[in-house]
């Protein structure tokens, strides 16, 4: 088969940034499947709860002080965030250091909180339903936390790195931010759930 | 940082042969076993990905032939009961998570990068990661069968039998840890292929210009990444209630069994529709070529697979009618099983459409296509009468049951994929398989498959229950089941033949020309096979029927680097061009991560530490995994 030349790549930038990056995409599609994940774990809470008598079973309500500090503490830590991942879109080396130290300070201090959020609850996993499917929530939550930490500090090694300075690079770093706004988005709902439906 | 960009790494400066020279050396994966062990490129995967699952379909159906013989006659002693609960398991598990789900993906893998004219499938290591992964969770479902710790639950494993209580020993957590395994291999290909159609499609490729079998896999992808993580959080909470007593399924502490059943068919049902969409753009491929003419209504098939896949997800609860469920319910979930009919059968009414306005060409593939309208539409009315509740509660767990979803599973995909198979033969291998082989192989598998299944219906009027071991003389189902079991060996018959087909074909085939049946789609533009970079220049495309508008001139694009592997970018309406991106090279971390995984998987059987201490060789693997090489792929 012949074949005619109609159309010229050459100018087209060597790497994709944004939507133009597969990697961005891949992003949002595994956002999509965990998110389902999150969806159906307060489904199952949900469902539980509607066949239960009394709710919570054999418990109290849970302390609200450590979630509540949590959830303040991930919304916060929004801010400096979103921050990094403009910095990220200028490439600027030296200020998305800086980010990347900050935000896996930020990626650490929730795990503490969360270390007394297990407690708050008043119940074990293995004391009735209501038990397991609470410390599953946490725990789904907390497995998030925690790649999204070891994926923060990788990053930050990198940046300091000969590898650093490189679009790519900074597309990573973009991709985690957006990573970490899906790990806080979807604990807020997961908050509401765990803390406030059984106050209603 | 900006790589080496001088014209003289562009493929515009060079002749046919020097730029083929210089794509294979970046392109090729090296001889030898680290080669076999490291590629990347989609379509070696992709071919050992389909071969797995074809030998997973030899051996499901070695089952099913010891189960018909085990009830050809009344009383027979050949399985005993436990051994008949594992075979029985084994094969419906199989059949799904190791043979059908794979296969369909595994089709995929292959075709989508030719079909959208790129150069290899998005993210290229997570989709060896995701073969490792699949073989890793078939060995462990069948070593586990051969050692006599077979699972024995049914392919759906409902609590309680599959719980704590009922289920002692390590069968059911192999069941449900085996599901681990496939999901993550399906949930990897599904994220690869959405990318890949949304990002690397051909310039010019703009969504009504996707072939179909693209966007049936496109929406099959999805239903994948919805629908699986529900059997996920299923298979982890039973997995929790066995090991470390949770009591998300046990009534005495607030849990519930029929959440197993939610959890499950909410996941199972669509599961259906993700072995059957793949095969509605297998058959409309097959249609186009073979009748010469564009399947009529492009734009209502797209619609109607789209429709298809929302629905999947209304219907789970039809699984569930006999398990007192509010009459409410019931009601909404027969018109939405319903209502499904109405989708498949606009499909099916446009593929009689562009048979009836085309030419149709009797060959194989087309053959098996004319057998599946066939079975299809009888397992579709079957599933119309069991749609309906007082239907449904009197042949529930009975052989009606069997033969509706094998009519509609064989029927609805097997004989697509066989076509799929001849038709994508000589893409797949360079060579053709034979035709006069090909028309014994439909025959007997069309005869032997409906003399199989069609008496499972009457069988079931009669009441006869599944998943027996064994039945007495006394019952009405002797002589069935023996002609059952003989028209068995019929259908067997057909399927050996079919890969002694396949076998010979491979090694001694006819050599096959680039575009042997005279299609119209990408693939088909390349040679066959396709070089190691699919395309030398990747093809500019400017109507549905990018081969037939342009028989002998086929537009391209130029100006790619050619030291690095380099691929193109496009936007996700429109596919206009937006950047040139590099595509991963070969690299043995995906298996070293594969085989991490699998190690803190088949050892959190035994023990929850098993999850702390094995994310640390996962974490270290995937660090190697990603950590820059170095490497002109790296340049940005």
């Amino acid at each position: 088969m012949k074949e005619g030349t109609t159309l010229d790549l050459t100018d087209l930038p060597p790497h994709g940034l944004g939507t133009a990056s597969v990697s961005w995409w891949g992003t949002l599609a595994f956002m999509l499947i965990e998110g389902t994940g999150f969806a159906l774990s307060i489904v199952v809470y949900l469902y539980l709860m509607s066949l239960a008598q009394r709710w919570p079973l054999d418990a109290p309500p849970p302390d609200l002080l450590a979630g509540t500090t949590l959830t303040a503490l991930l919304v916060a830590s929004l801010v400096p965030n979103i921050v990094l991942a403009r910095w990220a879109r200028n490439q600027d080396l030296l200020k998305v250091r800086i980010g990347l130290i900050v935000m896996s300070l930020l990626g650490m201090a929730p795990l503490i909180l969360r270390a007394f959020e297990f407690p708050a609850m008043h119940i074990k996993w293995d004391q009735n339903a209501y038990g397991s499917i609470v410390w599953v929530m946490l725990g789904l939550h907390t497995t998030h936390i925690l790649t999204d930490l070891v994926e923060t500090l990788v990053l930050t090694c990198l940046m300091f790195s000969r590898h650093g300075d490189n679009a790519r690079r900074f597309g990573d770093v973009s991709d985690n931010t957006m990573y970490w706004n899906f790990v806080v988005a979807t604990w807020l709902p997961m908050y509401a759930c765990l803390y406030w439906v059984p106050r209603l | 940082m900006t790589g080496r960009d001088g014209s003289d790494s562009r493929d515009t400066a060079f002749n046919d042969a020097e730029l083929d020279r210089r794509l294979a050396s970046v392109w090729s994966t090296p001889p030898g076993l680290w080669g076999i062990l490291s590629t990347v490129d989609h379509k070696i995967i992709g071919r050992r990905y389909i071969t797995t699952a074809f030998v997973f379909l030899a051996l499901g159906g070695f089952l099913s032939l010891l189960m018909r013989l085990q009830l050809a006659q009344p009383e027979a002693r050949f399985i005993g009961p436990d051994r008949y609960n594992q075979i029985f398991t084994m094969h419906g598990t199989n059949m799904m998570f190791l043979f059908a789900v794979p296969v369909m993906q595994a089709m995929a893998v292959y075709l989508v990068p030719l079909m959208v004219g790129t150069r290899n499938i998005a993210f290229p290591r997570l989709n060896a990661f995701s073969y490792w992964i699949y073989l890793a969770g078939g060995l462990l479902l069948w070593l586990a069968f051969v050692l006599d710790a077979g699972p024995d639950i049914g392919w759906f494993a409902y609590v309680p039998l599959s719980g704590p209580q009922y289920a002692a020993g390590k069968r059911a957590d192999i069941w449900a840890q085996m599901i681990t395994f496939t999901e993550v291999s399906a949930l990897a290909v599904a994220v690869e292929i959405v990318v890949t159609v949304f990002k690397q499609r051909a310039p010019g490729m703009s969504l009504d210009r996707i072939p179909l079998f693209v966007w049936s896999m496109l929406v099959t992808s999805f239903l994948v990444i919805l629908a699986m993580p529900a059997i996920v959080i299923a298979s982890t909470s039973l997995i929790l209630d066995r090991l470390v007593e949770t009591h998300f399924f046990n009534p005495a502490e607030g849990g519930d069994v029929l959440l197993w059943q939610h959890l499950f068919w909410f996941f199972g049902h669509p599961e259906v529709y993700i072995i059957f969409l793949p095969a509605v753009g297998m058959v409309s491929s097959i249609v186009a070529t073979f009748t010469r003419r564009p399947v009529f209504g492009y734009l209502a098939m797209v619609m109607a697979i789209i429709a298809t896949g929302v629905l999947a997800f209304g219907l789970w609860v039809h699984h569930m009618f006999v398990a007192g469920l509010p009459r409410l319910g019931q009601s909404f979930f027969t018109a939405s099983s319903m209502a499904i009919a109405v989708p498949a059968g606009l499909q099916i009414f446009c593929w009689l459409a562009t048979m009836w306005a085309g030419r149709p060409i009797f060959k194989t593939p087309f053959l098996f296509v004319i057998g599946f309208v066939v079975t299809f539409v009888i397992g579709g009315l079957t599933g119309v009468m069991v749609a309906s509740v007082p239907f449904d509660t009197q042949v529930h767990d009975t052989y009606f049951v069997v033969a509706h979803f094998h009519y509609v599973l064989i029927g609805g995909a097997v004989f697509p994929l066989l076509g799929a198979a001849y038709y994508w033969f000589p893409k797949l291998t360079g060579r053709m398989m034979s035709e006069t082989l090909g028309r014994w192989v439909f025959g007997l598998i069309f005869a032997g498959f409906n003399l199989t299944f069609f008496p499972m219906h009457i069988l079931g009027l009669r009441g006869m229950p599944r998943r027996i071991y064994t039945y007495q003389p006394e019952m009405p189902w002797s002589a069935l089941n023996m002609f059952i079991s003989l028209s068995a060996i019929i259908l067997a018959l057909g399927f050996l033949l079919f890969f002694v087909d396949a076998i010979r074909s491979a090694r001694s085939g006819a050599a096959a020309p680039s575009n042997p049946w005279g299609a119209s789609t990408l693939e088909w533009a390349t040679s066959s096979p396709p070089p190691p970079y699919n395309f030398a220049r990747l093809p500019v495309v400017g109507s549905l029927e990018p081969l037939s508008d342009h028989s002998d001139d086929l537009p391209v694009a130029a100006g790619l680097r050619v030291d690095r592997r380099e691929l193109l970018v496009s936007s996700v309406v429109e596919a206009i061009p937006e950047a040139r991106e590099s595509s991963s090279g070969d690299s043995i971390w995906p298996l070293w991560a594969a085989l991490a995984t699998s190690a803190t998987l088949i050892w959190s059987i035994f023990t929850p530490w098993a999850v702390v201490w094995g994310s640390i060789p996962v974490a270290i693997a995937l660090i190697g995994w990603f950590w820059p090489k170095g490497v002109p792929e790296d340049e940005s």
